[in-house]
């Protein structure tokens, strides 16, 4: 164990210490915290995702993708208003919506990324290497402007769909704990659990995983670099589009630049699980979520930025790799 | 032989040129604005303009020459510019010091540059072991957290409230003239800057032409040279026996060093430092200015800057009015009325700058990946392979 390994679980430790005394002091407290973390948590993992395999794949840090998980949630709402809806009590037109909604809107964000990544980051692949990610930046300045375009400044209301209210709300030992909650977690998992399978079991997936790791053999094997980068923008949409509706049915209010906030702390999710780690993403997500929560209730929400980005940087210098993911050697 | 001194002088020749060029649009600029405008308005503009030219100057030693993607640079600024604020204000009388300072500006700047140039080396010196990418994350949640540390420590530093009523630079005596929109040449004494746009012009084409002449002389000594070995091939680098970490160490520090002296710059033109002024935003901009320019190559950059400026600052806040005024002319006037979910034309088109603001930078990127003025050491290594590659190498080490 090196001395940076010691600095990182010397760094763990201490905050495990710190909030296991907050359990005892006020244990209920503590677990209502964590349970919202865990929610939120589960929607940054969607998300980091995102980040995490199209890293992977071509070494690129994509700004607009925080913005295709937040247009997601803006045509989910524009779709919702076709059904016949209610916000006051759950009835069969909601199930009605949701079910075509949410596979609707995750096509509709894979077809867009792709194209994004066909107008804006194939055409740089073989340029310097800043240059896709200044595009990068640029897709993601439009994005948030089509979005402003559409709905102007103020925030979007995206109706509560989700059961909720009286009968779908319950309190276990004094925490509060609502459908919408498990349906958050639950969703993000099974969304998580059928990637995982997909990159480990499919071809496509076994594709993934070699141009991941070199890109020049794989084509030699066969593979077509083109077709896999873009299916990993794809279902990196997918994942990103089910998060952005998830969060638009959980929060219900949206706005044009949310992408950026949410993309800066899902891609220090990936970062902190072990950028190009499918699972680490996972698990980094799930993690930041609980450190924000946690920052928000015991230190304070205008300290919850310091605190993220601060673990990142402690993350960075004292495990590079992040926690799940593996020595790469420099390119 | 031949080939090689007639590739020297190309590539003197279209950078002096853009620098000859430059430098006479900045000597005519205050002279032929007034004359055009009757206003100081653009001079006062220049001004500004010149801040980013700055920080696009100390970006590319740290993003061009050494090859270290730095996502924060804005927290350098933010840095340089508080130094000065607080050390020149009444803020830290109503702080928990209780005591104000207001020290001449001539001493903060080196103050702003060294302190700027400290937190580069203590962000650095931990991180830059790190991969390149890596690096790029660290600087981007430091830039992330000190605009939130300025906020958050309220009582030292005003908070959201911002530090107003900065001082500004005095000069024991200054020439005033035509230029100046004064009718006659005339020596003042005990000369204060105030608002005077003209006086700002000056300082900041000095402090250009001082930063332009000094990473020149930079890129051409021993440390440029090893920044380059550095950006093309870090194993090699080290393997030369070039200490890689204390290199690029310089390089951060430097690099920051310049966004200090550009933040005490800002802090005394503006008169006012808000957290808010040095956001992602800034750091993103000054990064394209700079890719945009041409990476490595001063030249190129100084002219990414302009032109990113203009666009941010004239060219897209104009739009609204521009498209309204058209819309007049050709007879579609109706359209500028505000109707229901119509925004009017003119809010409609200030909607859109944002989407135009990313659309030209996809386009320009795709455009010209290697940016307007690429630098030509770097436009070789691109063009061709194997022995040019070399020459352009060894040109650069004779340069």
């Amino acid at each position: 164990m090196g001395i940076a390994d010691l600095g990182f679980f010397t760094l763990a430790g201490v905050t495990l210490v710190l909030l296991a005394a907050q359990a005892v002091i006020n244990p209920t407290q503590f677990a209502q915290v964590f349970v919202f973390g865990l929610a939120d948590g589960a929607i940054y993992a969607l998300v980091a995702l995102g980040y995490t395999m199209v890293y992977g794949i071509i070494e690129l840090i994509n700004f607009a993708h925080g913005d295709v998980f937040t247009l997601s949630a803006y045509i989910g709402a524009a779709l919702i208003a076709f059904f016949s809806t209610s916000e006051n009590a759950f009835s069969f037109g909601n199930v009605i919506a949701l079910l075509i909604v949410f596979p609707v809107v995750m096509l509709i964000m894979g077809v867009i990324n792709v194209g994004i990544e066909r107008v804006a980051y194939r055409p740089l692949r073989n340029a310097p290497r800043l240059a896709p990610l200044i595009t990068a930046i640029g897709m993601s300045f439009t994005l948030e402007g089509i979005m402003f375009v559409w709905h102007g400044p103020a925030t979007v209301h995206v109706p509560n769909l989700l059961p909720h209210g009286p009968g779908w709300e319950t309190y276990i030992g004094g925490v509060f704990i609502g459908f919408k909650d498990v349906f958050v977690v639950v969703a993000a998992a099974v969304l998580v659990a059928l990637l995982a399978v997909f990159i480990n079991r499919s071809k496509l997936g076994k594709a993934m995983r070699a141009t991941a790791q070199d890109r020049d053999a794989s084509q030699l094997m066969g593979i077509d670099i083109n077709r896999t980068i873009a299916a990993t923008f794809f279902i990196g949409a997918l994942l990103a589009g089910a998060g952005g509706i998830i969060w638009g049915l959980y929060f219900n209010t949206i706005t044009y630049n949310l992408g950026f906030r949410t993309g800066l702390i899902a891609f220090t999710s990936a970062v902190f699980g072990g950028i190009g780690n499918i699972p680490g993403a996972a698990l980094g997500g799930l993690v930041i979520g609980l450190i924000a929560a946690f920052s928000d209730n015991y230190i304070g929400p205008k300290w919850t930025q310091v605190v993220v980005f601060g673990i990142l940087i402690a993350v960075l210098v004292f495990r590079p790799t992040g926690l799940l993911g593996m020595r790469v050697p420099e390119k | 032989m031949i080939a090689r001194l007639r590739l020297r002088e190309r590539l003197r020749d279209r950078d002096n040129a853009v620098y000859a060029i430059l430098l006479i649009l900045a000597l005519i600029w205050p002279l032929a604005t007034i004359y055009a405008s009757d206003s100081t308005f653009l001079i006062t503009q220049a001004g500004h303009a010149g801040t980013w030219v700055l920080l696009a100057i100390g970006l590319n030693v740290v993003v061009g020459f050494a090859g270290l993607l730095d996502l924060g640079y804005a927290a350098f600024f933010a840095i340089g510019a508080y130094t000065y604020a607080l050390f020149a204000s009444d803020q830290l009388g109503s702080s928990p010091a209780h005591h104000s300072f207001h020290l001449p500006f001539w001493v903060m700047i080196f103050a702003s540059m060294f302190v700027a140039a400290a937190f580069g080396a203590i962000l650095g010196f931990p991180t830059l072991r790190l991969r390149g990418d890596y690096l790029a994350i660290v600087t981007l949640g430091f830039g992330e957290i000190v605009p939130q540390l300025f906020y958050n420590i309220d009582q030292w530093t005003g908070g959201i409230n911002a530090i107003g009523n900065i001082d500004h630079p005095a000069l024991p005596f200054w020439v005033t003239g035509p230029w100046a929109g004064d009718s006659n040449v005339a020596l003042v004494r005990n000369f204060d800057f105030g608002f005077d746009p003209v006086a700002y012009y000056v300082l900041i084409v000095i402090l250009i032409i001082v930063a332009v002449i000094l990473v020149n002389n930079l890129y051409r000594s021993r440390l440029g040279r090893a920044w380059m070995a550095i950006r093309e091939d870090e194993v090699a680098a080290a393997a030369m026996g070039i200490n890689t970490v204390s290199t690029k160490l310089l390089a951060f520090a430097i690099g920051a060093s310049f966004s200090g002296f550009a933040g005490a710059y800002y802090g005394a033109n503006i008169g006012l430092v808000s957290p808010d002024s040095f956001l992602f935003v800034v750091s993103v901009t000054v990064l394209v200015m700079v890719v945009l320019g041409g990476m490595g190559n001063i030249s190129g950059v100084i002219v990414g800057a302009l032109i990113i400026y203009f666009l941010l600052y004239n060219v897209l806040p104009a739009l609204p009015s521009t498209v309204e005024s058209l819309a007049k002319a050709v007879g579609l006037g109706a359209l500028n009325q505000q109707n229901g979910e119509w925004p009017g034309l003119a809010g409609a088109a200030q909607r859109l700058q944002f989407l135009l603001y990313g659309l030209i930078l996809v386009l320009m990127m795709l455009l010209r990946p290697q940016g307007i003025f690429p630098s030509r050491v770097r436009e070789q290594e691109l063009k061709h392979s194997g022995p040019v590659e070399d020459e352009a190498v060894v040109e650069q080490a004779h340069a």
